[in-house]
């Protein structure tokens, strides 16, 4: 290897690694990735779960850690911390755009501007026609992460990326 | 006891709550009436899995016979289980399990958005996702109470039913012993006894809304702090465990 291993290669390599149920985000953009750390061809990478019974994570930590090994590095090691707990918030516009794109309505509105104990929700425009006429068929879609919607206006249904 | 025995112990409740709901609700799976909801009842059951493995690797981070979160899951008896009786009982019908579930999201958000404070900085960590998930267990439970107390008279009287039912075993929730006091005392864990009257007036909201009533028994039953449990546990625990004690080296 003669390309030189630190820290902004790590990131580099990790923003290639995609989400295994949202392939056109990567774990970077998701926000799943807290911190990387590297010392000669040893990187340890903290990741955080989306939600606590997420049954990707195991794919997470197996992709970046084939990802890592594949591109010089010898040792992987990740830490998996809950502390400060994973939000929609710190997912980019661009990240935002692309789930958008693909069919995906992203998090409306900030997590932290909803901590009202028993709080009610946000209308939802739809990532297709932009109507706001849609409501919520299920508050749990395919995973965890999402609720299922129709649009009133296009009649299609889409998932819902929720704000947490 | 020492310090950390107590944080085991404390720990252990907690986790176990989170297993026993997780296990009961995946019980559903492939079996509720509609698609969405079985859906969403395993999509809950995860979370709860979720939640019972963080809390379980807490209690093994202090235990001094070096038990992992798996062994603690699957190697111990019914008596040295300490889940809330509430979290044991059938899932009989759809209405008993939304009573159920709906009794112990309102008790959740209000226990997670206390334990935020948690000077334990796991414990802390724990709640700030726990909170964001219970809100949305809470949702989902509430919205069903409405739309079958307010539905038919068939969906009313059995919604009403379970609520009856499952009152028996909320008193629990907010019971103390010494651990929980000491627990609570060195500002790790909640004093869960003043949680009782903000759970009441939610409670109460929804079920009006609902156009149900409170029960008007005061029957009660507890136990779980001591690992006495109702005769359900034990069957749980016989199909959870059986893999794992029959074939104790299996890797998948
Ligand atoms: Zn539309």
């Amino acid at each position: 290897m003669v390309e030189e291993l630190n820290i902004e290669k790590v990131w580099e390599l990790l923003n290639k690694v995609p989400d295994p149920e949202i392939p056109v985000l990567s774990v970077v953009e998701l926000g799943v990735v807290r911190d990387v750390y590297v010392k000669e061809n040893r990187a340890e990478v903290t990741i955080t779960p989306t939600y606590s019974g997420c049954p990707a994570m195991k794919t997470f930590s197996d992709d970046i850690i084939s990802q890592l090994k594949k591109n010089g590095f010898e040792e992987v090691i990740i830490h998996t911390a809950y502390n400060p707990p994973w939000t929609t918030d710190w997912m980019s516009e661009t990240a935002r755009t692309k789930l958008k794109e693909y069919g995906i309505a992203p998090p409306q509105g900030l997590a932290k501007n909803s901590l009202k104990l028993f709080a009610k929700n946000l209308p939802i425009p739809c990532p297709r026609c932009e109507s706001t006429d849609t409501r919520r068929i299920s508050e749990f879609g395919s995973t965890a992460c999402k609720s299922l919607h129709q649009c009133n206006t296009c009649l299609d249904t889409f998932d819902y990326f929720k704000c947490i | 006891m020492t310090d950390k025995e107590r944080l085991l112990q404390y720990c252990l409740r907690q986790g176990d709550t989170h297993i026993i709901f997780g296990y009961r609700l995946g019980e559903w799976c492939s079996k509720a009436h509609i698609l969405e909801e079985d859906i969403a009842l395993t999509n809950i059951a995860l979370d709860h899995m979720g939640l019972g493995n963080a809390w379980l690797e807490r209690a093994a981070s202090v235990d001094s016979e070096k038990r992992s979160p798996d062994d603690l899951a699957y190697r111990r008896n019914e008596r040295e289980y300490y889940n809330l009786l509430l979290a044991e009982q059938p899932n009989g019908n759809y209405a008993n399990t939304i009573a159920r579930q709906f009794l112990f999201d309102v008790y959740s958000v209000l226990y997670y958005s206390e334990l935020l404070n948690s000077a334990d900085d796991t414990l802390a960590g724990i709640a700030g996702k726990g909170l964001k998930e219970v809100r949305y267990h809470y949702k989902h439970s509430a919205q069903w109470v409405v739309r079958l107390g307010d539905g038919t008279v068939e969906s009313h009287k059995k919604i009403q039913e379970a609520i009856d039912d499952m009152w028996r075993f909320t008193e629990e929730l907010f019971e103390m012993d010494e651990t929980d006091d000491i627990i609570a005392k060195s500002g790790v864990g909640v004093d869960v006894s003043g949680l009782k009257e903000a759970w009441k007036t939610q409670v109460s909201e929804v079920l009006e809304k609902a156009t149900l009533s409170l029960p008007d028994h005061n029957l009660s039953r507890t136990g779980s702090k001591t690992g006495v449990h109702t005769e359900h546990l034990g069957h749980i625990l016989a199909e959870m465990q059986y893999l794992p004690r029959a074939y104790p080296d299996a890797q998948w």
